[in-house]
């Protein structure tokens, strides 16, 4: 009863807090996310009040012992159907802007216009979306490898509920136009600050399971996400250090100026791409791919050089963003020449998780769950080769600002993350549900099919586009003015955003074909379906030849 | 220290010996797994993930 009350209090005092924070908010847009957060306490306080299991209090029974023989999967569970959900608002908000850049009249004044979708849209796909997947799937696999039940339970509840509460912050702070304008790190000081908490708690919940596992090794999968935690937790801080105007208000101003901010902001946004979305993936990838194959890893050895090549590299690699800008030159190229040593062990993962199929490839024809599997390896091989191509100086300068990029970046969110994602989600929800199988294998293939031709659309428009642009953009005439002006590369473009667009449609209706199958899944449904593969059967002619004579 | 001196400093022992260090660091990890005897600890630790399929049985 005790412990009760002092949760209540402490829901009360946050509440409290949030609603004191609300009436002495400096600007409108802090005080919307104050009674934001004013909301998330009365629902935790209402839970805390309304969920208590009075009788056991009185009985003297402080709670019901969780059963140590079983994981704790409850977080698994909240984080695949989050993972599906923020997919889909993602998903949907970049099929969206992708229509406004095709379309301007889309652009809806001041709440719905491209500058504020578009962080919204790479934040829910990155963070919400894959940032749930790698939550949920670290939880699940860490345990399995330690064959040990989650450390820090109630911690590990706060971790799923605050990264939630962070993502709302964020996205609604996008729409209201509260921005500190640095790539994929826009929200303001009191929601990194918040984000900081949730991370050092995420960190302690799995380091905890790992120091209390029964196996003596520990699996190259949780090396991956360890270095993930622990990177994005510097990465974050770092790019984040900035003074808040006032503690009342939304806007702060970083420490850092000029091109030390600049070089600061793609340290951090290059290792968001090589931590977050790279090894936690690639940690998904070492796990699920052996498991699904129902093979070992084809080198266990090759995977601890992945790892070790990964980490001494990536962390280099950023100042490619920043070529031909006030960046010191050798600065530049150091970025430069990083990233395409780089190329090597990313080739060399994407070896190692193809080859884990090495005699068994007939599955890729059999088992559709291992087909996505590969072809996110590949649009992994394909999105590594293609990013130290970019970095290389001669390559950006016609690269840089060009759609190109935009395709770059799909290549690798649509093909390798959000394919290995979704084979993952296909892996874990019956295992999770306790279900024999998911509700429709061919619906997966469905799933595959057009996501892999909305990837082609979306890609192949985006490099069509990117290299006309780049090309128009520096076209000189004799008299030595410019050829074109900006206004006549986009009208050049206008084809290839639609054609965008119709990859990024073809993209979501895959995702509604996922979000169908795992919720019949979860309710239990099966199809009735012919099985994707069975050996022909001709009953007219399973009979003895009959010699004619006989007759 | 002035900062100029600080960076220049700082950017010599980048380029020399932190190299080296890096370089000695990251050969030594990539190479433990490969010592002899070793890869029988790596074939153990890539079924690991299996065992939870085979208990009691």
């Amino acid at each position: 009863m005790e412990l009760v009350l002092s949760r209540a209090a402490a829901w009360f005092a946050a509440l409290l807090l949030a609603v004191i924070a609300v009436a002495a908010a400096q600007d409108s847009g802090f005080a919307v996310h104050m009674s934001i957060i004013a909301i998330a306490a009365l629902i935790g306080l209402w839970v805390t009040i309304s969920r208590a299991d009075y009788g056991a209090i009185a009985r003297g029974i402080i709670r019901t012992p969780a059963d140590p023989g079983r994981y704790d999967d409850d977080p698994v569970r909240w984080g695949v159907i989050a993972t599906v959900f923020w997919g889909m608002a993602g998903f949907a908000a970049g099929l969206y802007i992708a229509l406004q850049l095709a379309f301007p009249v889309l652009n809806f004044e001041p709440y719905l216009n491209f500058g504020r979708l578009r962080p919204l849209h790479t934040s829910a796909v990155i963070f919400a979306f894959g940032g749930n997947a790698l939550i949920a799937s670290s939880f699940y696999v860490v345990q399995r490898t330690c064959r040990a039940r989650l450390a820090l339970p109630g911690l590990a509840r706060f971790v799923f509920w605050g990264y939630q509460l962070f993502i709302v912050l964020a996205a609604t702070g996008y729409l209201m136009g509260i921005t500190q304008s640095k790539e994929y790190a826009e929200p303001e000081w009191y929601v990194d600050w918040w984000l900081t908490i949730v991370w050092v708690a995420y960190l302690a919940v799995f380091v905890g399971t790992i120091l209390k596992r029964k196996e003596p090794h520990i699996y190259v999968a949780n090396w991956f996400y360890l270095s993930f935690i622990i990177t994005v937790a510097m990465l974050h801080v770092v790019n984040n250090l900035d003074l808040p105007v006032s503690l009342l208000g939304s806007k702060s101003y970083s420490v850092f100026a000029g091109v030390q901010s600049a070089l600061v902001q793609w340290w951090y946004g290059h290792n968001a791409v090589g931590f977050f979305l790279t090894a936690g993936f690639l940690a998904m990838m070492y796990y699920f791919v052996p498991k699904q194959a129902e093979r070992p890893i084809f080198s266990y050895r090759l995977s601890i050089i992945h790892f070790w090549a990964l980490i001494f590299l990536y962390i280099w690699a950023g100042p490619h963003h920043l070529h031909y800008t006030a960046l010191p030159d050798w600065a530049q190229t150091l970025g430069m020449v990083f990233s395409v040593m780089l190329w090597m062990p990313s080739w060399g993962g994407m070896i190692n998780g193809l080859m884990t199929l090495n005699g068994a490839w007939d599955k890729v024809r059999t088992d559709p769950i291992i087909r996505m599997m590969v072809i996110s390896l590949a649009f992994y091989g394909m999105s590594t080769f293609e990013g130290p191509l970019m970095s290389i100086k001669s390559v950006n300068s016609l690269s840089h600002y060009t759609d190109w990029t935009i395709g770059h970046v799909h290549s690798g969110a649509l093909g390798w993350n959000g394919m290995i994602t979704f084979s993952v989600l296909y892996f874990l929800t019956p295992r999770l549900w306790n279900r024999e199988r998911l509700y429709s294998l061919r619906m997966v293939n469905w799933h595959f099919w057009l996501a892999t031709a909305g990837i082609v659309f979306y890609a192949a428009s985006m490099w069509v586009a990117g290299i006309t642009q780049g090309l128009m953009w520096r076209e000189y005439g004799a008299d030595g003015y410019l050829v074109n002006s900006f206004a006549d590369t986009v009208a050049a473009l206008h084809p290839m955003y639609i054609l965008r667009a119709f990859g990024g449609l073809l993209y979501l209706a895959g995702a509604v074909i996922l979000v169908i199958n795992i919720w019949l899944t979860i309710a239990g449904r099966q199809r009735v379906e012919e099985p994707l593969r069975q050996a022909a059967y001709d009953p007219a002619a399973d009979r003895p030849i009959v010699p004619a004579a006989a007759n | 220290m002035s900062g100029h001196s600080t960076y220049e400093t700082l950017r010599h022992l980048a380029d020399s010996w932190g190299l080296l260090a890096m370089m000695g660091i990251f050969a030594a990890l990539s190479l433990w797994p490969f010592r002899p005897g070793a890869k029988r600890h790596s074939d153990e630790a890539a079924r690991s993930i299996f065992k939870d399929e085979t208990d009691g049985r």
